[in-house]
C-alpha cells in the first residue's frame, strides 16, 4: 500500500527526519492484518484442543485428522474446494455492504431466494437449449438474491430500519417463502419423504471442471471476488463507495449519492449470496428443497470477518474454512466426535476473530511512528 | 500519594520540567526541553500545533512516562507515575473540550469528580458545603443548574471551579478559551489572574492566542518542533518577537487587499428552515443573499443554529422548508449542481466533516474530482498515478506537512488536515464558499493561509458566506456582518459601519 510512496518522500513537505522507514513500518499493517487473525485462528484451534481433550480424544489426533480430511489427499482437497464456492460467494454478501460500513447477516437469506429464482427459471424455460437455461439461471439467481438484500438496504435507508437485525429476519422469511413453495405450489409429487421442487434436469446441470469433481461454482467464487476487489480499489465507484463507509458526513460534503451507492452495494452483495444458491442448485442438489439452508450464508458471515471484509482474502480464508467443514465426516469417522463438533469450531474462531479486533495498532513492534 | 510523605504544602507551588526528551518510536516529540513555572506565577506555555506543548503537560500530569529528564514538584524531584499521583500532588488540568457530564447538575459534577464519593451522598450536607465553597471562590455558577442549560463560559468556569474544589494548586489550562467568546475568555482568566496574584494558584495555560499572554500571563516559554525555542518575562517582549520565535523561518501567508466590488446575487436563502438532531427547530426561516465578489460572515454563539445552517448547505442535513438558490437554480446539494456552480465547502472539524480518515492524503484531496479525467479513465477505472501527481503537486503548494501522500489523513495535525481540504475545495475556480469555523484551533501559519485564501476567492469573484465563533476573524474578512440567535438572524450591517456593542448585544439575545 505504501511501497511505492518511499522514493516520493524528497517532493513533498516532511515533518519526520526522512530516515527509511524500514521494511516493519512499510508492511506493519499487512502483516498484522495476516498475523492478528492467524493468531486468533491458531488459539481458536487450541481452545477447540481442550474441548476435544476433555471428551478423552487425543488433540493431536484431531490436528491431524482435521488436516488430512481437509488438505491431505486430492480427494479432501477437492471436498475442501466444492465447500469453498459458496463460501466465497456468500462471504461477499457480508464483505460488500461492510465497504459502505454495513452489517449484513443474511446471506443466508439471499442464497435461498436465489436458489429459488434460478430453480423457477431453470423449470419455466424447459426445452431450451442448455446454456441458454444455464445462463438464465444465473440470471435469475443473481437478480432474485439481490432484490433480497437491496430490500434490508432500502429499509435503512429510507425508514432508518438496522439492516443488521432486518437482514437477519429476513432469512427466516426466505426460509417460510421456500417452504411454503416447495410443500405447495412448486411440489414435486413424485417427492414423498422430503418436499422438493421438480428436478432441473441433468443436461442443464453445471458439471465440474475438467479432471476433477469440483463443480464450476468454485470458479464463479474466484470471479467475484476478483471482480469485487477490483470494483471496490479500482473504479469510481468502488471509490465513492469507500468514502461513504469511511466517513458518510465527507461523502455528502461532496455532493454523493449516498442512497443509490447503497442500494448498488446491496444488490450486488445479495447477487453473490443468490449466486450460491443457483450454484448449488445447478451443480449440486439439482432441485430446490430444505437441504439449501445448510448454514452456507451464516458461515460465509465468518469468512468475511475473518478476512477483514478483503474481497480476495476472501479467497483462501473460504478454501480453510471450507476443509474445516470438510473434515467434520472424517472426525466423526475415526474420532467419534459428533459431526456438529466442527459447529462448534466455528463457533469459537468467531468468538477469538471477534476478539482479535482490540488488537489491530496495538502490537508494539510492528508499530510505525508516524 | 507516597505513603509517609508530608501532604503538599499549602498555597501556590511551582513545577520544573529539566530536560525532558520523549521519543515515540524514532519521532522525537519532545528534545531536553525546560519549563520553570515559579509559585504563584502565571506561566503561558506558547507554540504551533505539534510543537510538543501537550506532550510537555502530559508528561507533567503523568499520562506520558517521559524518556529523560525529571519534574519537581515544590522544588522536590517527584516521581508522576499515572495522573492520580499528579492530582495527589495538587496538579490539575483543565482540557480544551469540557469534561462535565451535560445530563446532570453543576453540584453533582462537582461531587462526582472526588475520588471519595460516598456510596450514599448526603446532597444537604454537600450542597451547604458546596455553597460554602462557592462563597471563597471568584467565581459563581448555579449550583443546581443543569450542565446542559449553562453557557460554555459558565461550563469552563466549572471546569475551573472543579479543580479548585479538589484542591489543586497547581492548575493546567489547554487552550482554556477556545470555546469562549472574548468578554467570557476575558473574565475567567481576570479571576484567574487574581487567585494567582493573591498566590493562592499557579498557572500554566497552553494557548495560541499572543492576546492573552500579553495581558495575563506573567512570563512565558515557547517550543518550537519539540525544542525549547524561547523564555522569558512577558513585560520585556511583543506579540511580533515571540510570534517570530514560535514559528521560527517559518514565513505566514501574506492576505491579499480587498479588492473588487460585490457583483450579482450568488447565494440566495430564501426562508429556509432547518430541525436538529432531536427535531425542534434550529433555523427559523432565515434569508439572506450573497453576491459575487463578497464575503457574508455570520456571526453568533455556538448552538444558535449555525451548524445546522451550514449541514444544510453542505448536503449533511435536509431543509425542513424554505429554498436556497444558486446563481438563480433551485440547489440540493447534489454533486452535479455543486460542481455547475462551482462550490467549495470548508465545514469546522474538517476530519469529522469532511475527510475519511483512514483514507490516505493523496485520497482525500481528490473526493472532488475522482470521477472525472485525469483521475478516472472512461469514466470508472481509478488512475492511480493521476492521484498521487495532483497530491504531490497540491501537497507543495498548500504546503501540506505530511511524509508522504500515502499517509492516512487522520495521522496529520488539525491543520495540515485543513490544508489539504483547502487544497481540494480551492484548488480551481470558486463561485460559491461556505466556510464554518475554518481555522478553529489552528496555528498561526494555518490561520494565515486560510484567510489569505478566503479573501483571495472573494477578490476573484466568489460569493463567501463565512459562519464563525471568532468575531475577531469575521470583522477582519466580511463585507458584511449578519448575527445569529436563537436560529433568526437578528441583527445586519457593513461591517465598516459595524458597532461592536450592537453586535454583542444581539449575540446574547438583548
Amino acid at each position: 500500500m505504501t511501497t511505492e510512496a518511499a522514493d516520493s518522500a524528497e517532493a513533498v513537505g516532511i515533518i519526520a527526519p526522512a530516515a527509511d522507514p524500514g521494511f516493519l513500518q512499510r508492511h506493519g499493517g499487512t502483516i498484522e492484518y495476516v498475523l492478528i487473525p492467524g493468531a486468533a485462528l491458531v488459539a481458536a484451534l487450541a481452545v477447540f484442543g481442550i474441548f476435544v481433550m476433555l471428551s478423552g480424544k487425543d488433540p493431536l489426533d484431531l490436528y491431524f485428522y482435521m488436516y488430512y480430511g481437509a488438505f491431505g489427499t486430492w480427494f479432501s482437497w477437492q471436498n475442501t474446494l466444492t465447500r469453498a464456492a459458496p463460501l466465497i460467494l456468500t462471504a461477499l454478501c457480508t464483505a460488500l455492504p461492510a465497504q459502505l460500513g454495513m452489517v449484513i447477516i443474511g446471506g443466508e437469506g439471499a442464497l435461498l431466494i436465489g436458489a429459488l429464482t434460478a430453480t423457477s427459471a431453470a423449470l419455466a424455460l424447459q426445452g431450451l437449449p442448455p446454456l441458454v437455461i444455464q445462463i438464465a439461471m444465473v440470471c435469475a439467481g443473481v437478480i432474485g438474491g439481490g432484490l433480497w438484500i437491496m430490500l434490508a438496504g432500502a429499509l435503512r435507508q429510507y425508514r432508518g430500519v438496522n439492516e443488521t437485525i432486518s437482514s437477519l429476519l429476513l432469512v427466516y422469511i426466505a426460509l417460510a417463502i421456500l417452504n411454503h413453495l416447495v410443500e405447495g405450489a412448486m411440489r414435486d409429487p413424485a417427492s414423498l419423504n422430503k418436499p422438493s421442487t421438480r428436478e432441473i434436469g441433468a443436461a442443464n446441470m453445471i458439471g465440474t471442471i475438467p479432471g476433477t469433481d469440483v463443480h464450476w461454482g468454485l470458479v464463479f467464487g474466484v470471479i467475484a471476488a476478483i471482480a469485487a476487489y477490483i470494483l471496490i480499489y479500482h473504479t469510481v465507484f468502488g471509490f465513492a463507495a469507500r468514502i461513504a463507509g469511511g466517513n458518510i458526513r465527507a461523502a455528502k460534503i461532496v455532493g454523493l449519492g449516498v442512497s443509490k451507492l447503497i442500494l448498488t452495494i446491496c444488490f450486488l452483495a445479495g447477487g453473490a449470496a443468490g449466486l450460491a444458491g443457483m450454484v448449488e442448485v445447478a451443480a449440486v442438489q439439482g432441485r430446490t428443497n430444505a437441504n439449501l439452508a445448510a448454514g452456507y450464508g451464516f458461515t460465509g458471515i465468518l469468512v468475511a470477518f475473518l478476512a477483514r471484509q478483503n474481497p480476495l482474502a476472501i479467497i483462501p480464508v473460504a478454501i480453510l474454512l471450507g476443509g474445516i467443514s470438510a473434515s467434520g465426516g472424517l472426525l466423526q469417522r475415526r474420532l467419534g466426535l459428533p459431526d456438529a463438533s466442527v459447529l462448534v469450531l466455528q463457533g469459537i474462531i468467531f468468538v477469538f476473530v471477534l476478539a482479535s479486533d482490540a488488537l489491530y495498532g496495538r502490537i508494539g513492534f510492528l508499530k510505525g511512528k508516524s | 500519594m507516597i505513603i509517609g510523605e508530608p501532604p503538599p504544602p499549602s498555597g501556590a507551588f511551582g513545577v520544573d520540567a529539566i530536560a525532558m526528551t520523549m521519543r515515540f518510536g524514532d519521532f522525537l516529540a519532545l528534545d531536553n526541553v525546560e519549563l520553570k513555572v515559579r509559585p504563584g506565577s502565571f506561566h503561558a506555555l506558547l507554540g504551533e500545533n505539534g510543537a510538543g506543548k501537550s506532550t510537555l503537560v502530559k508528561c507533567i500530569m503523568g499520562y506520558y512516562h517521559a524518556t529523560e529528564g525529571d519534574i519537581l514538584i515544590g522544588g522536590r524531584e517527584q516521581a508522576i507515575a499515572n495522573p492520580k499521583d499528579a492530582h495527589a500532588l495538587g496538579l490539575g488540568m483543565v482540557y480544551q473540550h469540557f469534561t462535565l457530564v451535560p445530563a446532570m447538575t453543576v453540584a453533582e459534577n462537582l461531587v462526582l469528580a472526588r475520588d471519595d464519593v460516598p456510596a450514599v451522598v448526603n446532597w444537604p450536607m454537600e450542597m451547604k458545603e458546596l455553597e460554602a465553597f462557592l462563597a471563597r471562590m471568584p467565581f459563581k455558577v448555579p449550583l443546581s443548574a443543569k450542565v446542559s442549560d449553562i453557557s460554555a463560559g459558565e461550563r469552563q468556569k466549572c471546569e475551573i471551579l472543579k479543580q479548585l474544589y479538589l484542591e489543586r494548586r497547581f492548575l493546567i489550562l489547554d487552550e482554556p478559551t477556545s470555546v469562549l467568546t472574548p468578554a467570557e475568555a476575558d473574565e475567567v482568566l481576570g479571576m484567574l489572574r487574581d487567585m494567582v496574584v493573591k498566590g493562592e494558584l499557579t498557572i500554566l495555560m497552553i494557548t495560541h492566542k499572543f492576546r492573552e499572554v500579553m495581558a495575563f500571563a506573567d512570563e512565558v516559554t515557547i517550543l518550537r518542533r519539540g525544542k525549547l525555542a524561547g523564555a522569558g518575562k512577558v513585560s520585556e517582549l511583543t506579540p511580533a518577537a515571540m510570534a517570530r520565535t514560535m514559528i521560527g523561518a517559518e514565513q505566514l501567508t501574506a492576505q491579499p487587499a480587498r479588492t473588487g466590488e460585490a457583483g450579482k446575487a450568488r447565494l440566495e436563502l430564501a426562508k429556509l428552515r432547518a430541525l436538529d438532531d432531536a427535531g425542534a427547530i434550529a433555523v427559523h426561516d432565515v434569508s439572506l443573499t450573497v453576491r459575487a465578489g463578497e464575503i457574508v460572515g455570520v456571526a453568533g454563539v455556538s448552538g444558535n443554529g449555525q451548524r445546522q445552517l451550514v449541514e444544510v448547505l453542505a448536503g449533511q442535513r435536509e431543509a425542513e422548508g424554505g429554498e436556497i438558490r444558486v446563481a438563480g437554480d433551485p440547489y440540493h446539494a447534489s454533486r452535479e449542481e455543486m460542481r455547475r456552480h462551482k462550490m467549495s465547502l470548508l465545514p469546522e472539524e474538517p476530519l469529522k466533516n469532511a475527510c475519511v480518515g483512514g483514507m490516505s492524503v493523496a485520497d482525500n484531496i481528490a473526493f472532488r474530482e475522482f470521477d472525472r479525467a485525469p483521475f478516472a479513465s472512461g469514466g470508472w477505472w481509478l488512475n492511480r498515478g493521476a492521484f498521487r501527481d495532483a497530491a504531490r503537486m497540491k501537497i507543495d503548494q498548500y504546503k501540506i506537512k505530511t511524509r508522504m501522500p500515502e499517509t492516512p489523513i487522520s495521522a496529520l495535525s488539525g491543520g495540515n488536515v485543513q490544508r489539504a481540504v483547502l487544497a481540494r475545495e480551492l484548488a480551481g475556480d470558486v463561485e460559491v464558499l461556505i466556510a464554518a469555523n475554518p481555522c478553529f484551533g489552528l496555528d498561526f501559519a494555518a490561520v494565515a493561509q486560510i484567510h489569505a485564501e478566503i479573501m483571495a476567492a472573494r477578490n476573484r469573484g466568489a460569493a463567501v458566506l463565512l459562519v464563525s465563533e471568532d468575531l475577531d476573524e469575521l470583522l477582519e474578512l466580511s463585507d458584511r456582518l449578519v448575527v445569529m440567535f436563537h436560529g433568526e438572524f437578528v441583527y445586519e450591517a457593513r461591517t465598516s459601519e459595524a458597532d461592536l456593542t450592537e453586535v454583542g448585544r444581539h449575540m446574547a439575545g438583548h
